[in-house]
């Protein structure tokens, strides 16, 4: 299927499938594990995260030129944690229940590294209305994933969905899958199921799978933004683009970004390069 | 004595990254060599101490007074992001060997969701200033010690024969589920 480039379909689509956060960048980790105890949870989360996402994307494109280059980094924090803090007061009103059970879950979701993540590399270069779709591609493409690993954990782990009884009565529930290592479990399954169908479908998956050789796809990429003050190109290429430009492993691609503040004013760039092929 | 029980409880029983998933990103990001994870584990232990002390005044001095609370989760995303600067700053003059063994992992501090998360909690429980200054040193205790643990089961990890699907973070996620599993163990304490 070919797609026009930025069309509102084609962004809903990267979202959700090309792109999806949770399974192919394999960003949010904490907010996928940490939701996930019952199917109802999940898509409260999924939800709000949406909502935030793809209006804190339209306002940052709409802020794109006007924001300096160098201040960057706060005014986006402002802006997702303002509607942040707006969300987290109309689930506290109107779903108190649902407010109750996801906890400090809610107000974290300004360190949610999909937001903070789409911020830097798309919605502060695109117009406005890719942007939103962007956001919102990406939100639910987020929800699907947690509201399949939510639905999985509560099916074995209590034998409801939605709280309704779905297994039959003689079924002991598994309650470890509910509780913390369920969570792990259940993410590691996943994608290791992702991967046997790319196996399955020639392609070698490993490389691209592992968030711990490469600088983008997890979330020490966001947690890269915060430190270096140019692009990161490497968000917005394909994560065989990432491995191709550089081979080195986490460690260096920490150690780079260290390296070059010492000699602020020289090209950045350049040097980069140099720390990444060492 | 409550103090002592509330840091057993936060760095063993309620583990961090192992129960309450905070952190998970470098816990996992960071975790392949032991030696990186120590330096990662040192780092955010010195500044989660630091922003809940910097937070718990802040909130009890300035937003409960004037009434600011719903500003809390602003005020403290853009403290912690300043107070990563402003150590790394401070360190890098004053105290360089300790900038050059936690410099670089200062900066990846900032998006640690751990650190926003226990300010947040400290306000949701109620802690006291002292209380929570407390409860984010031994929640930092409590993800060094994972950290730590994780990576070095990953160094010896890579000799074994993981099968191909389950090569890089599939792994890793089974062996934090263990470990997850090993650390129910310390509910006996409670």
């Amino acid at each position: 299927m070919k797609l026009k480039k930025n069309s509102p379909v084609e962004r809903l689509w990267n979202g959700l499938f090309v792109e999806n956060p949770v399974f192919v960048l394999v960003l949010g980790t904490c907010p996928t594990l940490a939701t996930t105890t019952s199917a109802l949870n999940a898509i409260g989360m999924g939800l709000s995260t949406t909502v935030i996402l793809a209006l804190s994307n339209l306002i940052i494109s709409a802020l794109r030129k006007v924001i300096p280059e160098r201040m960057r980094m706060p005014a986006y924090i402002v802006v997702i944690a303002s509607f942040v803090t707006m969300v987290d007061f109309l689930m506290e009103g109107f779903t108190p229940a649902l407010y109750a059970s996801l906890g400090i879950y809610i107000p974290l979701i300004v360190v949610n590294c999909i937001i903070m993540g789409r911020a830097e590399a798309y919605a502060g270069k695109e117009p406005m209305i890719p942007s939103f779709f962007d956001g919102l591609g990406m939100g639910l493409g987020f929800t699907a994933a947690i509201f399949c690993i939510a639905s999985i954990r509560e099916i074995i782990g209590a034998g409801t969905w939605f709280g309704m009884q779905v297994m039959p009565s003689g079924y002991v529930p598994v309650n470890i899958f509910v509780l913390a290592p369920g969570a792990f479990l259940v993410y590691a399954f996943l994608v290791a199921v992702m991967n046997k169908l790319k196996i399955g479908a020639g392609r070698r998956p490993k490389k691209e799978w592992d968030p711990t050789e490469k600088i983008c796809g997890d979330c020490l990429s966001c947690m890269k933004l915060g430190i270096c003050d140019e692009k990161p190109e490497s968000c917005s290429e394909t994560p065989a683009q990432t491995i191709a430009r550089s081979k080195g492993t986490v460690a260096e691609a920490i150690a780079a970004p260290a390296a070059e503040k010492p000699a602020a004013g020289a090209a950045p760039s350049s040097e980069k390069k140099e720390a990444t092929k060492s | 004595m409550t103090l002592l029980l509330l840091a057993v409880n936060a760095c063993l029983i309620n583990n961090v990254v192992l129960s309450q998933f905070l952190g998970i990103c470098s816990f996992l990001g960071v975790s392949k060599k032991p030696d990186t994870a120590a330096g990662m584990g040192m780092a955010l232990t010195f500044v989660l101490t630091l922003s809940s002390l910097v937070c718990g005044i802040l909130y009890h001095v300035l937003l409960v007074p004037l009434g600011l609370e719903y500003l809390k989760t602003i005020v403290f995303i853009l403290i912690v992001a300043a107070l990563v600067q402003f150590v790394e700053m401070f360190l890098k003059k004053f105290a360089k060997a300790l900038y050059d063994a936690l410099g670089i992992y200062l900066p990846l501090i900032t998006t640690n969701c751990a650190v926003l998360g226990v300010a947040l909690i400290n306000v949701q429980k109620d802690y006291s200033i002292l209380t929570g200054t407390v409860y984010g040193f031994a929640t930092a205790l409590g993800y060094t010690i994972a950290i730590i643990i994780l990576a070095n089961i990953r160094e010896k990890m890579v000799n074994n024969d993981v099968p191909a699907s389950f090569r890089g973070f599939p792994i890793v996620m089974i062996t934090a589920a263990l470990m997850s599993i090993a650390f129910f163990g310390f509910s006996a304490l409670k």
